[in-house]
């Protein structure tokens, strides 16, 4: 079988964020690393290639450097890489990076697509489920558990208070939790493979059956009226109080921001 | 000449940082505080491939360089000494004889298993009465038809009872030279654990690295195979100083991460702690140590990264390894003690790590050759 | 067609097992508002199976009319027929706003539907306003008014960004539950209800639910806690953290602790936050007889509010509390729990 992981490279945000002075965020000072949800789809596809026996190709859009991320996807295990990038894909929203994606995934051939539910520096959860929309497949969210048993995928699919568990004819798209394992580390002889081992590069042209209006920041239908990096917070008041006058100022404090 | 690591290196860097951080990290003070060998961490670097790291693919291993190998050493000291010198012994002492001196059987036999971890490996030489002079030593091994028959005991042996696989120096032929002098001729083998006759000793309580599990090796009419011979007979002593050429980088790399691991919580600490209303960080006299400091570590770690590469690219190379664990020790001795004084109080408790970081670094300047050794080894090539 | 055809502020009314999710009132509340920025009115859209009964409480909590697609194939949710039924009910009623909750359901939904009917989504949004966009007026750019101006957090709420949908409708948004503010219901109100149904007819999409297994709640993962009552080495015991516990349960909070707390076996590992713990962001978070080393402080500073307690004036937890109160937290915080409790009461 045939399994397609989408990845997404992102700045670490573990241990906390790195800020410049004036306060923004200071995105060069952090690690980027591979989407945490990503990962652990790559790792559930691996297993099933362990179990089944499969191909696993793992596929990112971003920029050049964004190689660096499917190197690590080989040197985890992963067969071939797929980097899409191009100056006219900059600047997607979720719409034209799904777009785009798929355009991209009519070329080869898949049973499996595996996507992370979200990326940690967006948080949207949009991609996976609109990649499976345009490719006209079925698509199962937040997965805790993926097994192959044939031709379908069984899916232990995540809600608030309980889980579904899910039967999909394959080819069909899955979104990954992070919760679904622990991702088994590279090995350093897959990295000195990986970086041996050819990455396909895409750009626009390799795109099926995309139209043009609907990539990058012109073909996005959300725009971006104001952006801002949160101001990190600084020390607010302090006060010095007996017990009573404490608990009445934690009380007027709780009010005012309609805790109680 | 190119001082920056391509990105291979760098990425094999982080893989070893992350693990380091997740697996060995969060260990270290245990396996300090209760001497117990970290079998768990040994098995998942097994899993992860540390354990083979510059032995080609074809006898299991990761295919990789030298440099690649003192990297993962480097990195996993920073956080744990002990896990450090484990990879180290296992890779330098023991693989690395059998792939330089060992026959294609031997290769296929041992090298295979000890380089996917599913073996671990140690190296024995040192004895009660033969340590920097390795004349001193006693132990000898007798042909009798098919089997070698061992008899005498090692000493502070590193992984000691935990290996299953050692290479073992022992004599087996006294020469008399022309003016009547004893000279020792020594050959090595290769024991499995097991063999009928080998028994440990006593196990050392040492002052740091706790939980490298160091051991007494006990030879009593144990019986090995005769094609256990590593390398012709009577060559034990080239193969012995060449194998600790090769474990002196591992050391180095050990000595410097675990200067870089002080260096580290060093600038966290002092960055927090406050004293006189400001941050120790702010008094110059901290910046100005910080600073020696960093430099001397850089300058380790220039020749660590330096004999590393020498391995890979010239036969001989014992003078780059001499003057890599020289100055990898001192400065870890040195960079630990100047960390545990700026912690003040803190440093000499167990819970902040330092005063184990340095416990841990005072070994570098000892085994595999101590820092009088290296300067043997140095200046008798200056003066040859 | 032009986009002045979509009209109305739209949300989707999220029901499970017949009830409806609290996030379905929420919405209700903000599009009340937007709806009357706009001067338009607020319709529900109800899709599952027999969940007629359900309307009479949207209209109660302020729904003015409710669109309601009934269908045994929307009996559990699955993504497909789900799908088609919004999808449907949008390129019928054609919505000027479709809000969504960003639920385990919405957050599937969402995405699926926007992709469907070629529109934009912003997802997890805290704010939503009537604006215009751009917001200040550009050269060489048409300004367009009475615009959805959607504001959510990114990067793990460390920045924020306020999205637009000028082009194209409708302008879809999923909310983050919790943040909007229901409206006090008005006990029978009514609202316009109309029955649709755009037909089902299943195909490759829909999948086979081969078990549903509801979790009883296990134990409280801090970091899903919008409340937390973190205590430090300053509260002294084991015992002493009751005082934590019975403030926390009567805010309906969680406890957690500092490394400390943990180091001396006062409270399981799970429970610590820090650079060595977890990461939490709760909306509240105390911080009692913390002193604030940076690996703490690295893992709660992205706490909506932060009130600390310490009796150390010079303690670091001072520099990112919101409110801090220096003084002696055995006195403090069984008073204030009886002050909650009397509050609350």
């Amino acid at each position: 079988m045939k399994i397609v992981v989408c990845i997404k490279q992102v700045p670490d945000t573990k241990g906390g964020v790195k800020f410049n002075p004036d306060g923004t965020l200071d995105r060069a000072a952090m690690l980027a690393i591979m989407n945490p949800d990503d990962k652990a789809g790559l790792e559930a596809a691996l297993r099933i290639k362990e179990e089944h026996g499969a191909e696993v190709t793992v596929i990112t859009m971003g920029l050049p450097k964004a190689d660096d991320v499917l190197r690590e996807a080989l040197a985890m295990g992963a067969d071939k890489a797929i980097l899409v990038t191009d100056r006219v894909l900059g600047g997607a929203d979720t719409w034209a990076t799904s777009t785009t994606i798929a355009g991209a995934l009519r070329n080869i051939d898949y049973d499996l697509i595996i996507t992370g539910r979200q990326a940690i520096d967006g948080d949207t959860a949009q991609v996976g489920p609109q990649i499976a929309e345009h490719l006209n497949i079925p698509v199962i969210s937040y997965a805790e558990d993926i097994r192959v048993e044939g031709d379908y995928v069984i899916v232990k699919r995540q809600y608030e208070d309980r889980y579904h568990e899910i039967k999909a004819k394959m080819p069909c798209l899955v979104t990954a939790l992070s919760e679904l394992n622990v991702p088994r580390y590279m090995t350093p002889g897959g990295i000195f493979d990986a970086y041996d081992s050819e990455v396909t590069v895409w750009g626009r042209n390799d795109l099926k059956d995309v139209d043009d209006s609907n990539l990058g920041l012109k073909g996005s239908p959300t725009k971006i009226a104001k952006a801002s990096d949160k101001v990190r917070k600084g020390a607010g008041e302090k006060v010095t109080l007996d017990a009573s006058e404490s608990v009445d100022y934690i009380m007027s404090k709780l009010k005012e921001k309609h805790v109680i | 000449m190119d001082f920056s690591l391509d990105k291979k290196h760098e990425m094999a860097r982080t893989l070893f940082k992350e693990f380091a951080e997740t697996e060995v990290k969060p260990l270290a003070q245990e396996v300090d505080e209760t001497e117990v060998f970290p079998r768990g961490t040994v098995e998942k670097m097994a899993k992860a491939g540390f354990l083979g790291i510059p032995v080609p693919k074809e006898y299991g291993g990761q295919g990789c360089d030298p440099l690649t190998y003192v990297m993962c050493v480097e990195e996993l000291s920073k956080v744990c000494g002990t896990t450090g010198v484990i990879v180290s012994a296992h890779t330098s002492l023991c693989i690395d004889p059998i792939m330089t001196y060992g026959t294609e059987e031997q290769k296929q036999k041992y090298v295979k298993d000890l380089a996917t971890g599913a073996k671990l490996g140690a190296f024995a030489l040192t004895e009660p009465g033969a340590g920097t002079d390795a004349q001193g030593a006693q132990t000898k091994a007798v042909l009798d038809g098919d089997e070698w028959v061992l008899n005498g005991s090692k000493c502070f042996i590193t992984n000691g009872k935990e290996a299953d696989v050692y290479i073992v120096i022992a004599i087996t032929s006294i020469a008399e030279d022309k003016r009547g002098r004893k000279k020792k001729n020594f050959s090595a083998f290769i024991v499995d654990k097991g063999a009928p006759g080998f028994s440990f000793g006593t196990k050392e309580k040492k002052m740091g690295i706790r939980g490298s599990s160091t051991y007494e090796l006990i030879f009593e009419d144990c019986r090995i195979p005769k094609e256990n011979l590593l390398g012709p007979e009577g060559r034990g002593f080239p193969i012995a100083m060449h194998t600790l050429d090769g474990g002196r980088i591992g050391i180095a790399a050990q000595a410097l991460g675990i200067a870089e691991g002080a260096l580290d919580r060093a600038i966290e600490y002092t960055k927090e702690r406050k004293q006189f209303g400001r941050s120790i960080a702010q008094q110059q006299n901290t910046q100005f140590k910080l600073a020696d400091m960093a430099t001397r570590i850089e300058a380790a770690k220039f020749l660590v990264y330096r004999a590393a590469i020498a391995k890979a690219t010239q036969k001989v190379y014992s003078v780059e390894a001499a003057k890599a664990k020289l100055f990898a020790a001192e400065t870890a001795m040195a960079v630990t003690t100047e960390v545990v004084q700026l912690f003040g109080g803190y440093g000499y408790i167990r819970e902040y790590d330092v005063e184990r970081m340095m416990r841990d670094a005072k070994i570098t300047e000892i085994y595999e050759g101590t820092s009088e050794v290296q300067r043997m080894v140095i200046s008798g090539a200056l003066l040859k | 067609m032009g986009l002045e055809q979509y009209k109305g502020v739209y949300i989707y009314a999220q029901q499970v097992d017949n009830e409806l999710s609290s996030i379905a009132f929420e919405l209700i509340g903000k599009a009340k508002e937007l709806a009357k920025d706009l001067d338009t009115d607020v319709t529900a859209v109800l899709l599952g199976h027999n969940v007629k009964n359900l309307c009479d409480s949207l209209a109660e909590y302020g729904a003015d009319k409710i669109i309601v697609v009934d269908d045994p194939e929307l009996e559990v949710y699955r993504t497909e027929p789900y799908a088609h039924a919004l999808a449907s009910v949008i390129n019928e009623y054609k919505p000027d706003i479709m809000l969504v909750g960003a639920t385990a359901i919405g957050r599937d939904l969402g995405p699926t539907v926007s992709a469907r009917v070629k529109t934009g989504l912003t997802a997890d949004c805290t704010v939503l306003e009537i604006g215009d966009f751009p917001i200040n007026p550009m050269p060489n750019q048409e300004q367009k008014h009475n615009q959805l101006l959607m504001t959510r957090p990114a990067f793990g709420g460390n920045t924020i960004a306020t999205i637009a949908c000028p082009d194209n409708r409708p302008q879809m948004a999923t909310v983050r539950p919790g943040v909007m503010q229901k409206l006090d219901p008005v006990k029978g109100a009514k609202a316009e209800i109309i029955e649709y149904n755009p037909g089902f007819e299943e195909n490759n999409k829909y999948v086979e639910i081969i078990n549903i297994i509801k979790q009883a709640k296990t134990t409280e993962n801090i970091m899903d806690a919008k409340i937390l009552v973190s205590g430090g080495r300053g509260v002294g015991s084991a015992e002493n953290f009751q005082m934590l516990r019975d403030l926390a349960d009567v805010l309906g909070g969680t406890v957690s602790c500092s490394r400390a707390v943990v180091e001396n076996g006062w409270l399981p590992v799970d429970l610590q936050v820090g650079q060595t713990g977890k990461t939490v962001r709760p909306n509240l978070y105390f911080a009692i007889g913390i002193s604030g080393a940076i690996q703490h402080v690295a893992g709660m500073e992205e706490s909506d509010i932060v009130i600390a307690i310490n009796k150390d004036e010079d303690a670091p937890i001072f520099d990112v509390a919101d409110y801090g109160i220096v003084g002696d937290l055995n006195k403090i915080v069984p008073a204030l729990t009886q002050a909650l409790k009397a509050e609350l009461a």
